[in-house]
């Protein structure tokens, strides 16, 4: 089914929760609401979902206006970040809940919550209550309810961020694949931006009730459209500088005191002759050498296993990059950094919005 | 090492220990005088405490000091006065005529010498134990008489039983027919006809009140409307209203109505003081239940009404049983509400107790089996529902 947000708008007394959000979602996309907390992504999924009303603007379901409609009557599966099991009823009877509702024959009940169960790994727990399972079966139990109505859409609220981080992994991927197979339509409400990278379709990035991004995860990650999604996706996260682009001889500069690199030219003259811009590069972007580059001091090595996450102050700028162990880094050694510059990001300081990828 | 660390915690938890030991024996004490009473005769309960229930019977050791010797434990020892023979026994309705007796020479020699004569309380009491040993006064220690006379709403003179005086035949039309059941619930002072209307007064003003709570806790907590803080605080306002400063203009409401002296007047009266608090404390109870569970019901295809009697009734259980509790006792034990609109026509326990103290004094057996039996019905509600107030239904419920 495919959904679509118009100009939604959703306020609470005077605080502005959701502004002006426009989203389509194609029929049995994966999509992803990223954004940190108080940012209006589960204000949204509710919406959605029927419970709360938006202020103005219109939700699709197809071609039907959904604004009215009680949420019983959405045909939707919703996994909460608190699972909200009935803690007084077992599993088969959790499970069985919506379709008692809905006047399923017992037979059929039976048959489909058990296939259901089968599907999620916890046939042999029907006859238990919520409080006797685990967290990772809990979650599965969750997530059975909301696939037992065969609903036309999944909403996903955080329901990763109680399952300890090797739990976390496996059901990341289930839940990808599941939706996969299935092919419902789904949203998927998180903080984590490896949660939204890794299985979403399509990312929206909200900050403070604005849609600051909507498209596919590798070009949020390649191609931020402002500064605030390149720093919020990626880990470890973006290094911002400020520096003056210049063009010299045929080439373009980036410059502030102690640091000079040259930068392509189909990015460097976007940026060019616009005084202070915000120069953005990643930390695997950067490199260590030992002859060429800029000069810097290591201030800290921070081990990560894979790579060690070291920070090189260069005056007063501080700038993090991913090095290989193997060159035994220490603190307090002078090291020069290549800087992979096709890769560099420029922002606008007053607008925020990249220099590169405006349309 | 160990040990001694044991010991030190035995010591430590010494005070707190004694502490509930008393208080467990100042609630317990009372509470089995009460009971022991209930069972003993009436004559044993006006001679001796409950504690001499395992005491030889009164007088048997004045008996034995002055009388064993000659006639024996048993009386039977002398063969021409046989004390065991209530035929003998009879003779001595007065301790004076015992007394009598020991002025007289059997066999040239004087019963008893004067020095060494029982005092006047010392021959009541053996005289008392002659009659219970030769037979005349038969009574075990413990008997269920008094129940069956308070329940029967039997008042006889001392010593006299419903038991008894209904084998005999004595039947005193309109007031003691014979046949228990019909005098349980018919007889003007029976306990089991003030015990059924309790259980009719009490068991609809529990459960109106907390069904009716229960939807408007429901309502304050998840529905949205207009005023709904204003209703609210008025509601919890209504608690300061003193229920003695309503009984007058609530009679004349119920006088014009016709619902003085029936039981949906009482009920409705139970109902209307218990609300405000049973609100409140619902109110909190299912408002602290997490929101989350009542948007997946909703989700579910839930209406407000399944999410009211599938999700917030059996997760209030808690909340429920304790309050139930608490409004049966005070509907049970509440005299004035009764007496002022039932009154003696359809008495409730409280007000057949109460009659029972005006009329007979101290009559005491009938008076601690009466209050025994209004004593069970609470200790069953108690027991029955104190697992609810076990916490931790919830747990589980969300995460964290």
């Amino acid at each position: 089914m495919r959904v679509d947000l118009k100009n939604i708008c959703k306020q609470f007394g005077n605080v502005v929760a959701v502004d002006d959000l426009n989203l389509d979602i194609k029929h049995g996309e994966f999509i992803s609401l990223l954004g940190p907390s108080g940012c209006g992504k589960t204000t949204t999924l509710l919406m959605v979902a029927g419970i709360y009303k938006p202020t103005a603007g219109h939700i699709y379901f197809g071609e039907r206006i959904v604004n009215d409609l009680p949420p019983k009557d959405r045909n939707i599966g919703m996994v909460f970040q608190s699972y909200a099991l009935y803690p007084h009823m077992t599993v088969f009877e959790n499970l069985t809940f919506p379709m008692q509702l809905q006047k399923v024959p017992r037979d059929e009940m039976k048959k489909r919550a058990q296939r259901v169960a089968d599907m999620m790994g916890i046939g042999h727990l029907m006859d238990r209550k919520p409080a006797q399972l685990s967290g990772g079966q809990q979650q599965r139990v969750a997530l059975g309810r909301a696939l037992v109505k065969e609903p036309q859409l999944l909403l996903f609220d955080e329901p990763l961020s109680n399952l300890d981080a090797r739990l976390r992994l496996s059901m990341r991927a289930e839940i990808k694949r599941l939706q996969f197979e299935l092919g419902i339509t789904s949203i998927y409400v998180t903080h984590d931006q490896v949660e939204a990278m890794t299985m979403a379709d399509r990312i929206a990035v909200m900050k403070e009730g604005r849609l600051q991004a909507y498209c596919p995860p590798d070009e949020l990650y390649d191609r931020p459209r402002t500064l605030f999604v390149a720093g919020f996706v990626g880990n470890p996260p973006m290094n911002f500088l400020d520096v003056e682009v210049v063009r010299e001889n045929g080439e373009y500069h980036a410059r502030r005191a102690g640091f000079d690199v040259v930068v392509p030219a189909d990015r460097g003259e976007k940026a060019v002759d616009r005084g202070n811009v915000i120069l953005g590069i990643r930390p695997e972007d950067v490199t260590i050498a030992d002859d060429e580059g800029i000069a810097g001091e290591i201030y800290v090595v921070e081990p990560l296993g894979r790579d060690d996450l070291i920070d090189v102050r260069i005056g007063e700028i501080s700038i993090h990059v991913l090095a290989d162990p193997a060159l035994g880094l220490r603190m307090g050694q002078t090291v020069r950094l290549n800087f992979n510059t096709h890769k560099v990001q420029f922002f606008d300081p007053q607008t925020e919005n990249s220099l590169l990828w405006t349309d | 090492m160990r040990e001694m660390q044991k010991l030190n915690n035995f010591l430590r938890s010494i005070p707190l220990h004694a502490v509930i030991i008393g208080m467990c024996l100042v609630w317990l004490l009372p509470t089995v005088g009460l009971l022991v009473t209930s069972f003993r005769p009436v004559q044993d309960v006006n001679e001796t405490g409950w504690w001499m229930i395992l005491a030889p019977p009164q007088g048997s050791r004045e008996y034995r000091q002055f009388c064993g010797s000659c006639h024996g434990d048993d009386g039977r020892a002398i063969e021409a006065v046989n004390l065991a023979d209530p035929e003998v026994i009879s003779q001595y309705r007065r301790s004076m005529y015992l007394a009598a007796t020991f002025n007289k020479e059997f066999g040239g020699q004087i019963h008893i010498e004067k020095d060494q004569r029982p005092s006047d309380q010392e021959i009541a009491d053996i005289l008392a134990y002659l009659r219970r040993l030769s037979g005349l006064e038969k009574r075990p220690r413990l008997w269920l008489s008094n129940y069956i006379d308070a329940l029967a709403g039997f008042r006889g003179r001392p010593g006299e039983t419903y038991t008894e005086e209904c084998a005999k035949g004595n039947i005193i039309p309109g007031e003691r027919s014979c046949n228990f059941f019909k005098d349980m619930t018919t007889a003007p002072a029976a306990m089991g006809r003030a015990f059924i209307n309790s259980l009719l007064v009490t068991i609809p003003a529990t459960i109106l009140p907390i069904l009716f709570a229960a939807f408007a806790a429901y309502a304050f907590s998840w529905m949205d409307f207009h005023g709904r803080q204003v209703l609210f605080a008025i509601l919890v306002g209504l608690q300061v209203v003193p229920l003695q400063m309503t009984l007058i203009p609530i009679y004349r409401i119920y006088t014009s109505l016709g619902l003085n002296g029936t039981f949906l007047g009482v009920w409705l009266f139970h109902t209307g003081f218990g609300l405000p608090y049973a609100i409140y404390l619902l109110r909190s109870f299912i408002g602290a239940l997490p929101r989350d569970l009542f948007e997946s019901a909703y989700l579910d295809g839930a209406s407000l009404w399944t999410a009211f009697f599938r999700l917030a009734i059996p997760l209030s259980l808690p909340a429920i049983a304790s309050l139930g509790i608490f409004q049966f006792l005070w509907v049970w034990n509440d005299l004035l509400v009764a007496l002022v609109f039932l009154g003696g026509t359809t008495p409730v326990l409280t007000y057949q107790i109460s009659s029972l103290v005006s009329r007979f004094g101290t009559g005491w057996h009938l008076l601690t089996a009466a209050a025994f039996l209004s004593m069970a019905i609470p200790m069953i509600v108690f027991l029955a529902l104190q697992r609810y107030f076990v916490r931790g239904l919830l747990a589980g419920a969300v995460k964290g």
